[in-house]
């Protein structure tokens, strides 16, 4: 081992990569039951793409503008090809950087699986390849390195612990950008599009509450006090939206959904993900249930609009990442955290850093991802056409089925594997 | 009286349902089928094991009408149903001998006319 490495912290970081990586999958899960039948394997493939496309472009040159040196808005191309990625370890850290390149990496993943909530049921999958490779490095990176990397947003002195700006904002608002660039679902509005199986949503909000606690507890890069809190806030946060988004339902449809359950445990784990190791547990569960309400309300508004923002990213990302953030401008505490407090403790310039960072983050993700998906729209198109939209695009853009059953179909031997279906009815 | 069967592709259901309720037409059952009907053959592989699937998925609309009605359902399945392409179904009229309303024991047309309580 390289002298300034800690075994303790270096193993936790191994386990917490692994945690979070699961998330994607899970996502894709939750993802995958929240659409139609039909649309089961593409939904499911856009956050397994995610983790193939991501993680090629963070080591070619992601991680290096995100991590490379202090710049204001961009980081140096230094560590690109992971270059100089090796046993030392990062700045900052007892840990190998090879390591932290890998926890890191798994944050860019699962943020670029995220979008692809907006877009779901009818975007095609190449151009959405196309896009993530594109998203990972022109807004996450950016991103990343303005909260963690040295940027202008953590130098000026904004608190975001796991990713309440790169992670949680930044998806949230490029869903929005990409739901209205891309546009709604043909049948959007005008019939009932319902989730196909209500389990994997509730599975795959578990898997990922699990993963979270790698998530927020693997952000202090060791076993100490930060990771400690934030590991425990990722529990207590989550229970108090869960329990506060009952009572909403209760409220306002007199039953307990389990969709919404599932719904609240992501936006709870969403709520501490900035805050976790900066609020002490009791303000922890206060964010959980005061968080539950804007994007609860979202959600409900939502649904009454034109923008076909399929998976609701915004509502449980965009805006429960927006709150986390002004939350620690309020509640951090230097008695816990030990780097600053909240207003208040009477520190108001935190809640100004805070702020900043919940307008600017926002704006360049919207934007950016804008003129990305108007660039790349003018190159191909975004879109299935309507009749493949009705087919499904499991079938369309996979070939496969997520439930077939057999019955009826003809094994093609692999001699005759090359042939073309050709029309059963067709004499010639 | 008719027994009315359009057999019509899933995706366009609702628009069937839709085309119904105008026609005004308020019985009716459905069911999920498979089928095939002279359209491409959709080339599936799984894990190298490549298949040409043969039945596609279909809806089956049963709707027993009086002889009135017939045209009017009839048109509402085609109008529904259509997309031009090859697969967009059939519709099948045939004779319908009896009929009861299980809940008053109506027979015949009394049991397929649309009752407002």
């Amino acid at each position: 081992m390289s002298s300034g490495i800690d075994t303790g912290d270096t193993a936790w970081m191994l386990v917490a990569t692994a945690l979070v990586l699961l998330m994607t999958p899970a996502l894709g899960l939750f993802y995958a039951g929240l659409v139609r039948s039909k649309n089961v394997l593409n939904t499911f493939m856009m956050s397994i793409a995610a983790i193939a496309v991501a993680t090629i472009t963070w080591a070619a040159v992601g991680y290096s503008l995100a991590f490379d040196g202090h710049g204001a808005l961009i980081g140096g191309l230094g560590n690109a090809f992971m270059s100089g990625v090796d046993f030392a370890p990062r700045e900052g850290t007892t840990i190998p950087e090879l390591v932290f390149f890998a926890f890191q990496a798994t944050f860019c993943i699962i943020t670029t699986a995220l979008i692809s909530g907006a877009v779901v049921e009818r975007m095609r999958f190449a151009p959405f390849l196309v896009f993530s490779a594109l998203w990972s490095v022109l807004v996450y990176a950016v991103l990343a390195h303005w909260a963690f990397g040295g940027g202008w947003l953590i130098s000026g002195g904004t608190l975001d612990f796991a990713g309440g700006v790169p992670v949680e904002m930044a998806s949230g608002f490029s869903a929005l950008a990409a739901a209205l660039f891309v546009g709604a679902r043909k049948d959007y509005g005008r019939q009932a599009l319902l989730p196909h199986n209500a389990v994997f949503v509730l599975l795959g909000a578990g898997l990922l509450w699990f993963g979270w606690f790698g998530f927020n507890g693997g952000s202090g890069f060791s076993t100490g006090e930060p990771s400690v809190l934030a590991f425990t806030n990722t529990l207590l946060c989550p229970a108090a939206t869960l329990v506060v988004w009952f009572a909403l339902d209760l409220m306002r449809g007199r039953k307990v959904t389990a969709i919404g359950a599932a719904t609240a445990i992501v936006v709870g784990c969403v709520l501490i993900t900035p805050a976790g190791g900066y609020v002490s547990p009791g303000w922890a569960m206060l964010l959980g249930a005061l968080g539950a309400i804007p994007s609860y309300g979202i959600i409900v508004w939502r649904t009454r609009t034109r923008v076909d923002e399929t998976l609701d990213v915004l509502a449980a990302h965009g805006t429960a990442g927006f709150i986390g953030i002004l939350f620690i401008g309020f509640f951090a505490q230097e008695a816990w955290n030990g780097v600053s407090d909240g207003l208040l403790y009477g520190n108001a310039a935190q809640l100004g850093d805070q702020a900043l960072a919940a307008l600017a983050a926002p704006t360049y993700a919207f934007v950016a991802t804008f003129v990305l998906l108007k660039a790349l729209g003018a190159v191909m198109p975004l879109r299935a056409s309507d009749r493949e939209e009705a087919m499904g695009m499991d079938v369309v853009q996979h070939g496969e089925e997520a439930y077939v059953t057999g019955e009826g179909a003809i094994l093609l031997l692999p001699d005759d594997g090359e042939k073309v279906a050709v029309p059963v009815a067709d004499p010639g | 009286m008719k027994l009315v069967i359009g057999i019509v592709r899933p995706e366009q259901a609702n628009q069937v349902l839709e085309a119904l309720y105008r026609a005004e037409v308020r019985g009716f059952s459905m069911s999920r089928v498979q089928g095939h009907g002279g359209e491409m053959d959709r080339v599936e592989t799984y894990r190298g094991t490549t298949v040409q699937m043969g039945l596609s998925e279909k809806v089956r609309f049963e709707v027993a009408v009086s002889d009135g009605f017939v045209d009017k359902t009839v048109g509402a399945l085609c109008e529904g149903g259509r997309t031009g392409e090859v697969g967009d179904g059939k519709i099948f009229v045939v004779p319908l001998d009896h009929a009861v309303r299980i809940r008053t024991g109506d027979s015949d047309e009394g049991a397929v006319t649309p009752v407002s309580k």
